[in-house]
């Protein structure tokens, strides 16, 4: 599991689509696309960007929900916190 | 050549056209019966000689999945500008408008995302300075 959120973390785009999703919660994938180009000046596909927001909602750092037609994408920090606790508060070490 | 009509496709003419002539502030341009629907365009009053949007009816069957395939991920069928997207935005969402992406600053343009009922979102914009 950790080595999920490590390697959803190791890309700067998936990064950025974080930092996106910390400022506003419940995106479209239409949204995110545009704040990364325009913002970012990054040219991905939405395919790319869809890719890459299946591996952060692999590890637990993107929960998707569906409401009615429409399908959002929320960030979720608790993977974060129990890497940080890692470090933080050594009792409850992981691999 | 020109941009002279531009379309979307909608689930229900009637309901269209009270949604982009009452809510959105367009008028009708041209309503002519053609059988099993009408050709159905409206204009802005800002362009009343300008690009016409065709309210075109959804019924053929590659319609429906490529628009709730656009609709899932947030596309818009179309977009218009406005002078303010923020004064728009609430202006449209006290007559009830559903947004599915507030306001944003993108840069150049501020956009936002809202539900034409019609089985549609439309983006407006603005650009800035």
């Amino acid at each position: 599991m950790a080595d999920d959120v490590f390697k959803a973390l190791a890309d700067p785009t998936r990064r950025k689509i974080l930092d996106e999703l910390a400022e506003r919660g419940g995106q479209t994938l239409f949204e995110l696309c545009a704040r990364l180009t325009n913002r970012h000046g990054l040219g991905s596909s939405r395919q790319a960007i869809s890719q890459h927001l299946a591996v952060l909602e692999e590890a637990g750092l993107v929960r998707t929900r569906r409401e009615g037609r429409y399908k959002f994408h929320d960030l979720e920090t608790e993977p974060l916190e129990r890497i940080a606790d890692r470090w933080l508060k050594p009792n409850g070490r992981q691999s | 050549m020109r941009i002279h009509i531009t379309s979307v496709f909608v689930d229900d003419q009637a309901k269209a056209e009270r949604f982009y002539t009452d809510v959105l502030g367009f008028v009708k341009k041209h309503d002519i019966d053609m059988g099993e629907a009408r050709w159905l365009t409206v204009v802005s009053p800002e362009q009343p000689e300008g690009t016409e949007l065709l309210l075109e009816p959804d019924g053929h069957p590659a319609v429906k999945p490529y628009k709730d395939a656009l609709v899932a991920d947030g596309i818009p069928a179309t977009a218009f500008s406005v002078d303010d997207v923020r004064a728009e935005s609430e202006r449209l969402r006290g007559l009830g408008v559903r947004f599915t992406q507030e306001p944003v600053d993108m840069g150049p343009v501020t956009t936002a995302v809202f539900e034409d009922t019609c089985g549609n979102l439309l983006q407006i914009e603005q650009m800035n300075q």
